[in-house]
């Protein structure tokens, strides 16, 4: 367990915007009759995706109006759940994975860059771009060691490729998911041992085709809140 | 080695199309209709004869588990909530599942669900997968658009599925934990019984099983139970995912027969341990919370459920976590005990206080900083908290710890003497395990 407290600085008011209304309407209805509740978590999360990466008190509120439940069981939700954020985050958020298969690997290499270039944990940067916290495992370990900034992940750091990939965002750069060592996702580095007719048929080639093309890249999109 | 036709993930590693047209290429959709008209007990027999057992960890029988659903409903629904809360420390498989494979777990959905009488199914995914969520829900909204499920689809069973998430709690993984979380609750697990089959989600009738146990459910059928019983050792059949991280030279996940020896693992698909096989300390063959096994054991262990119970460790979910001659074996420990303690949901004292009580003992140990009388203590403390709380995760905090002592007490005792020969050199830092 750990002590997760609301922070002592709270906006007035919570409203969700008219889109997100609307998509909390039919999350609702995914459950059976008077089951409404149990929508509760994915309004939480979608009210801290409108608010900048964090859950203030009063969207606390207003998921409980919605979800006709009682005040106390929507906040020990929110108190109980660690992907809630209860106090401001950066622009990046950085959840560092620190367990044992990525710390083998070398996360506290990586916890040092956060320190060095970000600061102390769940501190946002002065221009508001980062924040960071270490977090427990993220489920992404033979591709350790690696972070999640927001919603992707990024796997297979170094501390010189994480440093670069932490400038590369603040300037707004292009950034590579995933795998950062040029990988395909978490086959062997170097290339498969299996799988390498593609379907186990003859004469299908679908594999290598695909790995030359590259990893994927998307332009960093921040938050991407809706 | 498992020959590739034999493997049920053909697109493990992403090289393919994951969508409905990539899926069906590679033989998901194909002959499902013909499933379900052979009826429930068919289904749930031929489950059974594969000797199929839980992928999530505990290897229960999944045919077994099926088939403890009541035959006809008394007025409640039924429901199949599928457990893709991947959280054990070492554990990346059903991730893989889900962004490339995701019409194997969709299909699997449907089967399980007919079998069970079954019309809606939840997939309870972890919050963190979010890029994962949003390619099972693209793969469920082809399945919508093509009728394979839905109201009137083509395989004439009426089928809801939806996606669910938490939001960054281990314990969700545990059945009953989950089940509270998507009823909208703290994730606290429990107690047994009433188990879920009687009351479950809702107070309904109600299977949990693991992504990968529904994701195989198809290929079983479509290659016949004994196709799947004729490959690994008895009692531990089928194929398995393993994901192999750690120390050695190209992690991976690899599908591989059941019973593999380790070595053959690590040496033929992950590059072998770093610096060698004798460079390897100790391996923990099954996700953080079974017991770490020293290189003796390892020379030939095979990969199964009922081989690493007898050696009082466990296959868990397959996840290998190799640690080399480098590693700080107790900080290691110490680092998981920091993750249970982290996870434990606060229900149970011995957990929620043993938890913690570990991890600091154990990050003293880390720094030598203890007394020997202490490891005994902290072994029995060990015992105190396993089998003392309402679900699992007291044994699984517990077990790491008793790992290292059984195994390692003597580097303990070792760190312990260098540390009272020289308790505070020039120049130390006290780091702990994790940062708090």
């Amino acid at each position: 367990m750990s002590v997760r407290r609301l922070d002592p600085v709270q906006p007035e008011s919570f409203k969700f915007s008219a889109t997100n209304l609307k998509w909390a309407r039919e999350q609702m209805k995914k459950f059976p009759k008077g089951r409404q509740a149990s929508a509760v978590i994915p309004l939480l999360w979608r009210a801290q995706e409108q608010h900048d990466g964090w859950l203030p008190e009063p969207a606390i509120r207003a998921v409980a109006e919605m979800l006709d439940m009682a005040y106390i069981r929507v906040y020990e939700i929110a108190t109980f759940y660690t992907m809630f954020n209860l106090s401001p985050v950066g622009k990046y958020f950085v959840q560092l994975c620190g367990t044992t298969p990525c710390w083998l690997r070398g996360a506290n290499d990586l916890k040092d860059v956060c320190r060095r270039v970000i600061g102390d944990q769940q501190q946002v940067t002065e221009d508001g771009m980062f924040s960071w916290l270490e977090v427990e495992c993220l489920g992404a370990c033979t591709n350790a060691p690696m972070v999640q900034i927001n919603k992707d992940y990024y796997e297979d750091l170094t501390a010189e490729s994480f440093e670069q990939l932490l400038e590369d965002l603040r300037a707004g750069k292009e950034v590579t998911l995933g795998p950062q060592n040029g990988r395909q996702f978490s086959a062997p580095e170097g290339g498969a041992t299996t799988l390498l007719n593609g379907t186990g048929k003859a004469g299908n080639s679908g594999g290598a085709k695909r790995k030359r093309s590259g990893a994927k890249t998307k332009s960093a999109t921040g938050r991407g809140g809706k | 080695m498992l020959k590739d036709e034999d493997r049920i993930f053909r697109n493990l590693y992403g090289f393919e199309d994951w969508s409905l047209k990539g899926a069906k290429k590679r033989g998901a959709w194909s002959g499902t209709k013909k499933f379900l008209q052979k009826g429930r007990d068919w289904i749930i027999d031929e489950v059974k004869a594969s000797g199929l057992r839980g992928r999530g960890g505990a290897g229960f029988p999944t045919g077994l588990k099926w088939s403890f659903m009541p035959k006809e409903s008394d007025g409640r629904p039924h429901y199949l909530v599928v457990n893709a809360d991947e959280s054990e420390p070492g554990t990346c498989k059903d991730r893989e599942i889900m962004r490339h494979d995701p019409h194997l777990l969709i299909e699997g959905c449907l089967i399980a669900s007919f079998a069970m009488g079954a019309n809606t199914a939840y997939i309870y995914i972890r919050g963190e997968f979010i890029r994962e969520r949003e390619r099972l829900q693209a793969a469920i909204d082809e399945a919508y658009d093509a009728k394979l499920i839905g109201k009137n689809n083509v395989h004439g069973y009426d089928f809801d599925l939806y996606v669910h998430h938490g939001a960054g709690a281990y314990i969700c993984g545990e059945e009953t934990a989950l089940l509270e979380s998507l009823e909208g609750k703290k994730g606290q697990p429990r107690l047994k019984p009433p188990f879920p089959a009687n009351a479950g989600l809702y107070g309904a009738p109600t299977t949990v099983n693991n992504v990968e146990s529904i994701a195989v459910a198809p290929d079983i059928l479509r290659r016949g139970a004994s196709w799947f019983s004729g490959l690994g050792r008895p009692n531990n059949t089928g194929t398995k995912l393993f994901c192999i991280s750690g120390h050695v030279n190209r992690p991976c996940n690899v599908e591989e027969e059941m019973g593999i020896t380790l070595k053959e693992l690590l040496e033929r698909h992950a590059g072998g341990v770093r610096g060698g096989w004798e460079n390897l300390l100790a391996v923990i063959p099954g996700g953080s919370s079974v017991r770490c096994l020293p290189r003796d054991s390892c020379n030939s262990l095979n990969m199964d459920f009922d081989s690493l119970a007898a050696l009082k460790s466990g296959l868990g979910t397959a996840a290998v976590i190799v640690m080399d001659k480098s590693t700080d074996i107790i900080r290691a420990i110490a680092r998981l005990s920091y993750f249970y303690k982290h996870e434990s949901c606060g229900q149970c004292t011995p957990c929620r206080e043993g938890t913690g009580w570990m991890y600091r003992v154990l990050d003293r140990m880390a720094r030598g900083e203890a007394e020997k009388r202490e490891i005994d203590m902290l072994l029995e403390v060990t015992y105190q908290v396993e089998g003392h709380t309402i679900c699992a995760l007291g044994d699984a905090a517990a077990w790491p710890v008793q790992g290292l002592i059984t195994h390692f007490r003597d580097v303990i005792e070792e760190r312990i003497d260098q540390y009272s020969a020289n308790p505070k050199p020039e120049g130390s830092v006290r780091e702990p395990a994790a940062a708090e």
